[in-house]
């Protein structure tokens, strides 16, 4: 122990030493020089003469120069000192190639940069796990469905599920509610979520004022308390330290906050929730097993795994099938990781991103690595004098390294201020409600797996930019290099080299040119895709009645139809309509149906049911293709009639008139008859990127709802009209809550899938572009490299009698086999690597002819200008100047 | 640095130690002189070398030094044992001491036999 202090202190010692190396010298100098004096002195006194006493002591001390330099080498770190050398002497090589030097660390910077940031997000998503405890034993609970695939459960097979089930240590659902909250501004809604009383607990969060849920405070009839997030408390009431206990009215019902969950908390599959509230399922949709509205989290029991979880959940819905044929056919069960469902649809844009930028950091690094080769090649001679004069082989591989980890250094510092800045950047332009849906990305930044992952890239960097040289200057070729004098064979083995690295970077520049081409192509199509009906020039706003004032059908019809007059009265507005779920939104809620007067086999139809307003089509501008729209005259009173859409007619009316034919619930209870008295084109209902499904819709009076939407068509942009809905509405009734006013078409633009293929679309291009820019810069470092190497043939050839054109073409041809070996070698390697893109492309094949071939033709014309330069200088070369130089 | 260097320079760092714990302060010339006087003169030193073997005791805490002036009014610079230095001095003379107690039962030839 003793010794390695004292060791650890001595080695503390010297590495300061090495700071004030010049301090040292002076006091040994001095504590010599009085050595001698003393010598001397005695000298004298035994009688010597004052030449041969100073003469006697320096010979005893065995030389002055020798001394000081065993002293410096204990004084100091050796090993550090040459380090400094290096690093000094490679500076001033840097310094004095500034154009070599800041293209180098440019282009590294860019792809560090590049891929950090990337890397950032991944692991934000990916990596890092959900803010839960053992977040790898959670699931997502829910049905499993033909129409929608993973789909709501209802309350009743919850119950079931939850007391059958042996595999989890505890199932809890939520289910998305929002809130009329009473604030300065009128009602404005507020989203907020249902849970059962479990939901925390398995989730593994505790509150950080106040308590969890009791067991059985979920029931019909319990309390009314709620749980605030961390931002509801802090900006709806202040921050204040007595809010538990404090009561809030919800919707005109009153609330008692039991708690403030912690400021970490997250829950993304329900972002934006402020108010959690007991679920306490009461109503007619609670006793229904048909009717659909709860998502479940589930923590596995220990030992138990997610496909046995997934066996038993699938017996208990099949079970349930039997049981309840009517309500529960079809309703199957899917259990998959809780991060599957939070991260799983964003997994391959991120990850593809992640690809593209790897292959950019591995351009910039060929790039980089080419260069140095290039400035090697001018070196030989400096290496073989080095040699020659007796630095050893390691001495001179380590100039190399020290050189390679300046750059790397210089990238790294560069790069990670940038990846930085993208990041923030990145994270800002990601709307709000996307960041809702992913709260993981709140907070983004460098963390520590980011700069493990920047290391990992520097060491692998470094070790490809010190290897490069270090192959290139073999032993033998040292030796060889000083009688050689400069330049001969050794520029082929260069060149053969140097030639391969640009095939490389042309090759990846290919695929990352394709797959921008595909993505870009994927978004035009996404973003042109046949909506039947004119989104622009359309306002949206969300409407939420008080229950508590408006309890039957006539009331709600009643407003509902004030509201519409009122707004349509404002100016701008052409005309008003009601429906409660916008297009372009999803094929979620749905209806079963059944068509009366045609054997049924008990098998869902399974369709999405809109309630409208009459002018509903008219103000979309969707085509009524056969039969009538609905009326004012269509109310409760009247007989019910519904309208389907093409798809329907077309699925289950073949060569029928589906006019005047009758549809019904799944038993045709009499009270669920309605006449088909309309079809519409194919109105595009579920998000951009899904199949148009046959769908029907009711007239808003016969089937009416409390939340809905307003869409209006305005007459001027939009944005004139928004800001007035609101205060209109409020007119009618302050007690009304509205919330989202928004165009139609920034709805449909900023929807999660359009947003998603934007920016991969967006990122893969400037990737692509990038890897143009930095391939070109590639090959025309290897082309005017070989033309510098063969000034002399050029000039031979030339005073033989050689045409300028032919000089063209032999520097032309030799860039060509690249830029052609480069892009076939690219084409055939996308054609792998776009398959796998296969998951994010919207209409459009991953084999896309026309974008191989303008990507081809793209970079032969971009190898075209980047290796005309060169030859051009090489066609002007003087016969004479050229010889004479040697 | 050799093996053999190290070794010497162990030695060597006894020496001075063991020196500066009977003289207290001493200059370097000092220490040298000293050093050939107590091994009776058959020690010849290269007197260079004591200043490196100083440097690393003084860097690993076992001597400290100071500038002050000699018998003969010269500036010299002088090195003292510290209490580091003396713990280093009796662990390290009882290891030799043991050393050469069992060298020496290899060497000398069995009596008892």
């Amino acid at each position: 122990m003793n010794r390695v202090m004292r060791i650890l202190r001595a080695l503390w010692i010297r590495l300061l030493g090495f700071f004030g190396s010049a301090r040292w010298d002076r006091e040994l100098s001095a504590e010599l020089e009085s050595h001698l004096q003393l010598h001397t002195d005695d000298n004298l006194r035994a009688g010597m003469t004052p030449y041969q006493a100073r003469r006697q002591a320096l010979i005893k001390l065995g030389g002055i120069e020798q001394t000081k330099q065993a002293y410096r080498e204990r004084g100091t770190l050796p090993f550090m000192e040459k380090l400094m050398q290096d690093l000094r002497f490679a500076i001033r090589l840097l310094r004095r190639d500034p154009s070599f030097s800041i293209v180098a660390v440019l282009v590294l910077t860019l792809g560090i940069a590049a891929s950090t940031a990337i890397f950032g997000f991944v692991d934000a998503a990916l990596i890092k796990p959900l803010p839960y405890v053992e977040p790898g034993r959670l699931a997502a609970v829910t049905e499993q469905i033909a129409l929608l695939g993973r789909a709501n459960l209802s309350y009743p097979d919850y119950l079931d599920w939850k007391r059958r089930n042996t595999v989890f240590r505890s199932l809890d659902v939520f289910t998305s509610n929002g809130y009329l909250l009473n604030t300065s501004g009128g009602n404005v809604m507020v989203p907020g979520a249902r849970v059962s009383d479990g939901f925390f607990s398995t989730l593994g969060i505790t509150p950080m004022l106040g308590r969890d849920f009791y067991t059985g405070e979920d029931v019909p009839g319990g309390p009314q308390n709620v749980i605030i997030t961390y931002a509801a408390w802090q900006q709806r009431f202040g921050g204040r330290r007595d809010i538990v206990g404090h009561a809030v009215t919800l919707s005109g019902a009153t609330f008692t906050v039991i708690g403030v969950l912690p400021r970490s908390f997250q829950f993304a599959l329900r972002g934006r929730a402020e108010f959690w509230a007991p679920l306490q399922a009461t109503g007619e949709c609670a006793l229904r097993r048909s009717c659909h509205n709860l998502n479940g989290i589930a923590r596995l029991n220990d030992g138990v795994s997610l496909q046995q979880a997934y066996a038993q959940m699938q017996a208990i819905a099949a079970q349930l099938e039997r049981q309840y044929p009517d309500s529960n056919r079809g309703q199957g069960a899917s259990v998959i990781p809780l991060s599957e469902a939070v991260v799983g649809n964003i997994r391959p844009i991120l990850l593809t991103l992640l690809a593209g930028s790897g292959l950019l950091l591995a351009i910039a690094c060929i790039n980089v690595a080419s260069l140095l080769l290039v400035r090697s090649e001018g070196r030989r001679r400096e290496f073989a004098v080095r040699g020659a004069l007796g630095a050893s082989h390691l001495r001179l591989i380590r100039q190399f390294v020290t050189e390679g980890a300046l750059l790397v250094a210089a990238s790294v510092a560069l790069g990670l201020g940038s990846a930085y800045g993208t990041m923030q950047l990145l994270s800002h332009l990601v709307p709000a409600n996307m960041l809702a849906a992913m709260p993981y990305l709140r907070g983004i930044g460098l963390n520590l797996h980011c700069l493990v992952f920047v290391l990992a890239v520097s060491i692998l960097s470094l070790a490809l930019f010190s290897l490069t040289p270090i192959v290139r200057m073999s032993t033998a070729e040292l030796r060889g290099r000083l009688a050689q004098g400069s330049r001969g064979s050794s520029s082929i083995t260069w060149r053969r080299l140097g030639s391969h690295l640009v095939v490389v970077e042309l090759a990846i520049a290919v695929v990352l040119l394709v797959g921008a081409g595909l993505l870009g192509k994927s978004l035009y199509r996404l973003l042109r895709v046949e909506l039947n009906f004119q989104p622009d020039h359309l306002a949206t706003l969300d409407v939420a009645l008080p229950q508590h004032s408006y309890t039957n059908d006539a009331q709600i019809v009643a407003i509902s139809r004030q509201l519409l007059h009122r707004v349509s009265a404002l100016p701008g507005v052409q005309s008003a309509s009601i429906t409660s779920i916008l297009p372009v939104s999803s094929n979620g809620n749905t209806d079963w149906i059944r068509f009366v007067g045609r054997p049924y086999d008990g098998k869902h139809i399974e369709v999405p049911l809109r309630d409208v307003s009459p002018n509903y089509f008219t103000t979309l501008h969707t085509r009524l293709l056969r039969g009538r729209i609905f009326t004012e005259d269509d109310n409760g009173s009247k007989p019910l009639v519904v309208i389907i859409n093409n798809a329907l007619a077309k699925k289950y009316f073949p060569g029928e008139d589906p006019i005047g034919k009758q549809l019904g619930g799944i038993t045709l209870d009499p009270k669920s008859i309605k006449q088909i008295v309309g079809i519409v084109d194919d109105l595009k209902e579920g998000s951009l990127e899904s199949n148009i499904v046959p769908a029907v819709y009711y007239p808003f009076s016969q089937d009416t709802d409390s939340y809905y939407f307003l869409i209006m068509r305005t007459s001027q942009s939009e944005e004139s009209v928004l800001p007035t809905l609101a205060a209109a509405i409020h007119q009618v009734d302050p007690g009304i809550g509205t919330t989202a006013e928004t165009s139609m078409t920034a709805r449909i633009n900023d929807s999660q899938i359009a947003y998603l293929h934007r920016l991969s679309a967006w990122l893969a291009g400037g990737f692509g572009f990038l890897a143009l820019v930095l391939s070109s810069v590639g090959l025309y470092g290897v082309i005017a490299y070989s033309v510098g190497q063969r000034e002399r043939e050029i000039g031979v050839r030339m005073a033989l009698g050689a045409q300028r054109a032919s000089v063209y073409r032999l520097i032309l041809t030799e860039a060509g086999k690249l830029a052609v070996w480069g892009i076939a070698a690219g084409t055939l390697c996308s054609l792998a690597a776009t398959n796998l893109l296969r998951t994010m492309l919207f209409g459009v094949q991953p084999w896309d002819i026309a974008i191989l071939a303008s990507v081809a033709f793209l970079l032969a014309v971009s190898a075209l200008l980047a290796s005309y330069v060169p030859a051009h200088r090489g066609a002007s070369i003087q016969p004479i100047a050229a010889l004479r130089s040697e | 640095m050799g093996d053999k260097t190290d070794v010497w320079q162990g030695t060597l760092a006894l020496m001075v130690l063991r020196t500066l714990e009977s003289m207290g302060s001493l200059h370097g010339y000092g220490i040298a002189r000293r050093i050939e006087q107590t091994s009776g003169d058959i020690l010849s030193l290269n007197y260079g070398t004591l200043y490196p073997a100083l440097l690393k005791l003084e860097q690993e805490g076992a001597i400290a030094s100071e500038w002050g002036t000699s018998e003969n009014n010269r500036k010299a610079k002088f090195y003292k044992l510290t209490r580091t230095g003396r713990k280093q001095l009796q662990k390290e003379a009882r290891d030799w001491e043991q050393t050469t107690a069992i060298l020496a039962r290899f060497l000398t030839p069995a009596e008892d036999q």
